[in-house]
C-alpha cells in the first residue's frame, strides 16, 4: 500500500516539476504529451512544448529519479554491510573515482571513443570501490576503517583528478569536466532514462530479497553467520551490485554526493531499520527528493543550469549535521 | 544426538588455537567451558557453531559433519550470544529479538503469527516483554545481553553456545542470566570465568588450557584445589554448598 502510494507521489512530483521552469508548461500539457507519445491520445500540442516535455524534462526527471532511487538503495546497503552509518558512494570516494576515470578518458584521451566519458567513469568507480574495500581490509577491517579507506581514497582519486585538468585541460574540456565533478543532469536522453532505470530495478530486486540478510548483520558478521546467512556469498552480490549501481548513475550524472548518505537515515527515520520496507521506501524517497532538488536547480539560476551535486549537497550537508548532532544527544 | 565436537583443531595464523577439543553433551545438559584468558574458549565456540571450520577434526550436528549441513539449517538447530554484540543502528528491542526467526523465514516472506509468538515468548522468557519497544542503545548491558539471549531463544534452537554471557552484569543479574538458562529445555555450553558460577548452574565443566581439554566432568569432580592452581596458576580453597553439595571456590592472597 505504502509503496503505491510512494510511487504515485513520484509520478505527480514528476509530472509537476516538468512544469517548473521557463516556457510556461501545465501540467494538462504533460498529461496531454505523455498519452500521445504512449499512443493513447492524438491531441494537439506545440511542437516546441513536446520538445521540451518530452525530450528534455522528462528523461531528465526520470533519471534524476533513478539516480536518487538508485544511490539511496547503495547508501542502503553500504550502512548495513560495513556496519557504519555514515557509509555511502560519495564519502567511500567511489564517486571521485568516477570523475578520475571521466577525465582520464576526456583529458587525456586513453582509450578514447571506444570507452567515453562515461565508459571512463563506470571503469574509475569499480577501481575506487576495489580500492576502498582493499585499503579498509588491509587496515584490519573494523567499521572505522573503511571510511578512514574512503576518505584517503577520496583525496587520492581528487588530486589525481586536480593534476591532470591543471597539466592537460584546456579551458572547454575543464567547463565539462567540472559538470561532472559536480554532478549534472543535462541533457539527458531516453537511452539514458533506460540505462539507469533497468540498473536500478534490478538492484531493487537484488535489495529485497536480501533484505532479511541485511538485517542480519546489524550485529556483525558473526551474529549474521549464526542466523544462516552465507556472510561471504551476500557480502561479494551486494557490494559487487552496489559498486555497478554506483558506477552506472555516476558515469551518466556525475558525481552526486550525499543522496545516498543522508536518505537512508531519512527513510529509517519513517519506517524503521527493517530492510523489507526500508529499501523499498528509501527508493521512492531517493527518487522522489532527487526530482525536487534536480528542478530546484534547474529553476534556480535560470536561466544558468546549477550543478545538481550542488542541490544535494546544499540540501544534504544540513541533514547531515542534524543526524550528528542526533547521534550526539542519544549517547 | 546433539552438538559434538570430535578431535577438532582450529589455528588461527600458524598459531594453534583449539587443540583437539572433544566435547559430548548430553541433551539437555548445561556444560561450562572454563580456563583462563586465550584458553581458546570462544575459539571453541565458535568452531561449534560453523563460524569457523576446523584445521583437523570435525563437529557434527545429530551426527552429520557440519560442514555438509546448510547454513540456514544449522542456524535452526543452534543459536549462539557471542561478546561484544553491538550495533550503530537504531533498533528496537522486539526487532532484535525478530532478528532471530530470519533463518525460518523465507526469502521474501514477512513475519507470520507463528514467528511473532515465537518472539513474545523469547521476551517473555528473559523478562523484556514491556521493554519490546526500547532502543538498543538505551539499554543497560544487563538488559543489552538478555535482548541478545532473547534473540538466540527466538530462533527455537536445541543447542544454545553462550560466550561469557555474565560478563559485565551485576551478581543479581549473573545469578538471573543463569537460572534462565538451566531452566531452558536446550542444551546449553557456556564459556564462563567465573568458576563459582560454573560450579553452581554447569552439570558439567570442561576446562580448557592452552586449547586442549585438560579436565571435564562434573564441577565436584573437576574444580579441586590443585587442578585449579595446576591451570590458574593461583591458590584455592574448596568447600561445599551446604544446601546443595556443589563446590564452593575460595581463592587465597599471596602469602
Amino acid at each position: 500500500m505504502l509503496v503505491l502510494a510512494g510511487l504515485a507521489l513520484l509520478l505527480v512530483s514528476v509530472g509537476v516539476a516538468i512544469t517548473l521552469g521557463p516556457a510556461d508548461i501545465l501540467l494538462v500539457n504533460v498529461r496531454d504529451i505523455v498519452t500521445n507519445h504512449l499512443g493513447f491520445t492524438d491531441i494537439a500540442v506545440k511542437v516546441s512544448k513536446n520538445a521540451i516535455v518530452w525530450e528534455e524534462r522528462l528523461p531528465r526527471a526520470f533519471v534524476a529519479a533513478a539516480c536518487g532511487a538508485g544511490l539511496g538503495l547503495c547508501g542502503v546497503i553500504m550502512q548495513s554491510l560495513l556496519r557504519n552509518p555514515l557509509a555511502d558512494p560519495f564519502i567511500l570516494g567511489i564517486s571521485s573515482g568516477a570523475s578520475t576515470g571521466a577525465v582520464v578518458i576526456g583529458v587525456l584521451g586513453l582509450g578514447g571513443a571506444a570507452i567515453g566519458l562515461s565508459g571512463g567513469a563506470f571503469i574509475g568507480a569499480l577501481i575506487a570501490f576495489g580500492l576502498v574495500l582493499l585499503l579498509a581490509r588491509l587496515s584490519g577491517g573494523g567499521t572505522d576503517r573503511v571510511v578512514l579507506a574512503g576518505v584517503a581514497s577520496t583525496q587520492l582519486f581528487s588530486a589525481v583528478t586536480s593534476l591532470i585538468i591543471f597539466a592537460f585541460a584546456d579551458s572547454d574540456e575543464t567547463r565539462g569536466v567540472m559538470f561532472w565533478l559536480l554532478g549534472s543532469l543535462e541533457g539527458m536522453r531516453w537511452d539514458d532514462v533506460a540505462l539507469c532505470a533497468i540498473v536500478v530495478v534490478v538492484g531493487s530486486i537484488v535489495c529485497l530479497r536480501y533484505a532479511h540478510a541485511l538485517d542480519a548483520f546489524a550485529f556483525g558478521d558473526d551474529v549474521a553467520a549464526s542466523l544462516g546467512i552465507h556472510v561471504t556469498r551476500t557480502r561479494a552480490v551486494l557490494l559487487v551490485a552496489t559498486a555497478l549501481i554506483t558506477a552506472t548513475l555516476v558515469s551518466v550524472a556525475g558525481a552526486v554526493g550525499f543522496v545516498g548518505l543522508v536518505l537512508p537515515h531519512a527513510a529509517r527515520l519513517l519506517v524503521g531499520p527493517r530492510h523489507a520496507r526500508l529499501v523499498p521506501a528509501t527508493a521512492i524517497i531517493g527518487a522522489i527528493f532527487m526530482v525536487w532538488v534536480d528542478a530546484g536547480s534547474r529553476v534556480a539560476f535560470s536561466p544558468t543550469p546549477l550543478p545538481v551535486g550542488v542541490g544535494t549537497a546544499l540540501v544534504g550537508v544540513p541533514v547531515f549535521i542534524a543526524l550528528l548532532a542526533r547521534r550526539r544527544r542519544r549517547t | 544426538m546433539t552438538l559434538h565436537a570430535e578431535q577438532v583443531t582450529w589455528s588461527r595464523n600458524g598459531v594453534l588455537v583449539v587443540d583437539g577439543a572433544t566435547l559430548h553433551p548430553e541433551p539437555g545438559q548445561t556444560v561450562g567451558l572454563l580456563g583462563p584468558n586465550g584458553s581458546g574458549k570462544s575459539s571453541l565456540l565458535r568452531v561449534l557453531h560453523g563460524l569457523v571450520r576446523p584445521t583437523s577434526g570435525f563437529v557434527t550436528l545429530d551426527g552429520v559433519d557440519l560442514a555438509s549441513v546448510g547454513r540456514r539449517h544449522v542456524a535452526r538447530s543452534v543459536a549462539s550470544v557471542t561478546q561484544h554484540a553491538d550495533t550503530e543502528v537504531d533498533i528496537t528491542v522486539r526487532d532484535i529479538v525478530r532478528l532471530g526467526r530470519i533463518p525460518h523465514r523465507t526469502a521474501l516472506g514477512g513475519g507470520t503469527s507463528a514467528d511473532e509468538d515465537a518472539v513474545d515468548s523469547a521476551l517473555a522468557h528473559v523478562g523484556l516483554l514491556d521493554q519490546a519497544g526500547r532502543l538498543w542503545h538505551t539499554l543497560s548491558g544487563g538488559e543489552r545481553q538478555r535482548a541478545q539471549i532473547a534473540r538466540a531463544l527466538a530462533q527455537e534452537p536445541r543447542e544454545l553456545l553462550l560466550d561469557e554471557p555474565t560478563n559485565h552484569l551485576d551478581v543479581r543479574h549473573q545469578l538471573e542470566l543463569l537460572e534462565l538458562v538451566c531452566a531452558l529445555p536446550v542444551t546449553t555450553v557456556i564459556a564462563i570465568h567465573d568458576l563459582n558460577l560454573a560450579a553452581m548452574y554447569c552439570d558439567v565443566v570442561v576446562v580448557l588450557q592452552e586449547g586442549r581439554v585438560v579436565a571435564a566432568g562434573a564441577p565436584s569432580d573437576v574444580l579441586t584445589a590443585d587442578l585449579i592452581s595446576e591451570v590458574y596458576g593461583v591458590v584455592a580453597s574448596i568447600t561445599r554448598d551446604a544446601r546443595r553439595g556443589h563446590p564452593v571456590i575460595t581463592f587465597s592472597r599471596r602469602e
